[in-house]
């Protein structure tokens, strides 16, 4: 559980924020997440443009087990959107934490970062499912 | 309580997910499911299978028995060793579960059920053995292991006890033969060449070692789910159940309504469905649009809601996903299927969807 990157923030449902310093951030999903998923076949996310709202559903991704929901860790509006997932869902699995990001988020609250986990919080979190 | 098989300590060795599964603890993959779908449709792979019951059936009267208690007519199978694939009904016509059974000799044939459903089928199978004074014996003593894919074969006859191994490089597809506690069928759930093997449970392990040296890949139930579903194989309790026909379910096939004066269970109301002017069908369909399809999505012809998936997911040989559905109608050559409220198109087709590593599925033909 060491292995998680100190520089993101996180949430209950498994998704990773990455704050590019310039009002926007970076959204993926967490290792832990792709590995409880298996192969992931098929991602579906917001467009550019979007607008979303934090704890809102914002795509899915799909796995040859079971599809899951992204819910956006922020608010505000798509400014980009990782276009090779479409061809290669498999990325996610390969680098969830590089690679295999989702999209990028310009805030609209940049007070809502604060409300994430650290890496320490959401390891909690992990240990709690072990149970 | 979960049940461990013989070989749950080599699966935790080998790095496998372990989930639970009809009462017992089996491995849902080894790292990659897609690696494994693919290692059965271009080489060779294993599944652990022991969870999944070997009943044998002895006594005078067993053919006959099993003749009344099966939709499928055991008096098809006339070589020793020939398998058979059947519905088990209740008197309603519902499917108790599907199982494979092979005629051994004239007073013996053996039978595979599924796991979750073991304890009611063997209720259920001793009920109405009694009038036939047959025997019915579980073998809690003994382990399967499937081998399938193009070189399964040529990777597992090297490795089967001597004796076996001589009948076994001879079986013919859908025969089996035995010798001692081994018992080999050319058999599977996977649309593939190969063997299902049981054998004593404390020779599972050592058995699983030499496959694996072989280079046959260890595969767990969501490759075995991938790899059926491609194969336009039934799982029983999601694409039928005691509430649903096989004539509903795509196996009419199976169900041996000749001759006439054979009795058995289940007979009656399915005579009676076949006459009925308005019957449920089951197709398969594949995904023209985006996404996955999955169970209970419900399927369109226009605007009229006809019916719902059974079993869907992304199918690996073909790159799509697909799907087999019960329905109300027919919806002709397209349908949409709803997937998180949005309606996608696809295409119906007569399943299998894929056959010995190759796409092989028709337009449906249309009634």
């Amino acid at each position: 559980m060491s292995n998680l990157p100190a520089d993101l923030k996180y949430t209950k449902s498994h998704e990773w924020v990455r704050d590019e310093g310039d009002g926007t951030v970076t959204v993926g999903i967490t290792d832990h997440a792709q590995e409880m998923l298996g192969d992931l076949v098929f991602v579906e996310l917001p467009e550019v443009g979007d607008s979303v709202d934090a704890g809102g559903e914002c795509g899915v991704v799909e796995s040859v087990k079971a599809a899951s929901d992204i819910f956006c860790p922020v608010s505000g509006e798509v400014v980009e959107v990782n276009g090779e997932l479409a061809d290669a869902p498999e990325t996610v699995n390969q680098d969830a934490f590089g690679e295999g990001w989702l999209f990028k988020v310009k805030l609209s609250d940049p007070a809502e970062m604060a409300g994430l986990l650290d890496n320490a919080g959401y390891e909690a979190v992990l240990a709690e499912e072990e149970h | 309580m979960v049940k461990k098989t013989p070989l749950y300590e080599a699966h935790k060795a080998a790095g496998a997910r372990m989930v639970p599964f009809g009462g017992w603890e089996m491995p849902l993959h080894y790292g990659s499911q897609l690696d494994e779908h693919h290692a059965v449709r271009q080489d060779a792979g294993m599944f652990d299978v022991s969870h999944m019951t070997v009943v044998d059936l002895r006594g005078a009267r067993v053919k006959a028995f099993l003749r009344y208690l099966l939709a499928n007519d055991v008096a098809r199978l006339k070589t020793k060793g020939k398998a058979l694939y059947s519905c088990m009904l209740n008197k309603q016509g519902g499917v108790i579960d599907d199982l494979i059974v092979y005629y051994m000799d004239d007073e013996w044939y053996r039978m595979v059920v599924n796991a979750a459903t073991t304890e009611k089928d063997l209720a259920w199978i001793e009920q109405q053995a009694t009038a036939y004074d047959v025997e019915v014996a579980p073998r809690r003593d003994l382990a399967m292991i499937a081998v399938q894919g193009p070189n399964a074969r040529a990777k597992a006859l090297p490795l089967l006890p001597d004796a076996v191994r001589e009948c076994a490089a001879e079986l013919k597809p859908f025969t089996a033969c035995t010798d001692g506690a081994w018992f080999v069928g050319r058999t599977g759930y996977t649309g593939e060449d190969g063997f299902e093997v049981m054998l004593p449970a404390e020779a599972a392990e050592g058995f699983w070692q030499d496959l694996l040296t072989a280079g046959v890949a260890p595969c767990g139930l969501g490759a075995r789910d991938t790899l059926r579903l491609e194969a336009g194989m039934n799982l029983y309790g999601q694409d039928m159940d005691e509430e649903t026909s096989p004539l509903e379910s795509g196996l009419e096939w199976t169900v041996s309504l000749e001759p006439v004066a054979r009795d058995f269970i289940g007979r009656s109301p399915l005579v009676v469905e076949l006459n009925s002017p308005v019957r449920r069908g089951f197709i398969g369909l594949l995904l023209e649009g985006r996404g996955v399809l999955r169970p209970h999505q419900p399927v369109f012809a226009g605007e009229q809601r006809i019916g719902e998936i059974t079993s869907g997911g992304f199918a690996p040989t073909l790159g799509r996903s697909i799907a087999f559905a019960r329905v109300e109608m027919h919806p002709g050559s397209h349908c949409d299927v709803e997937i998180r409220g949005k309606r996608v198109p696809a295409q119906v087709v007569q399943p299998p969807f894929v056959r010995h590593g190759k796409a092989c599925f028709k337009p449906l033909e249309t009634e």
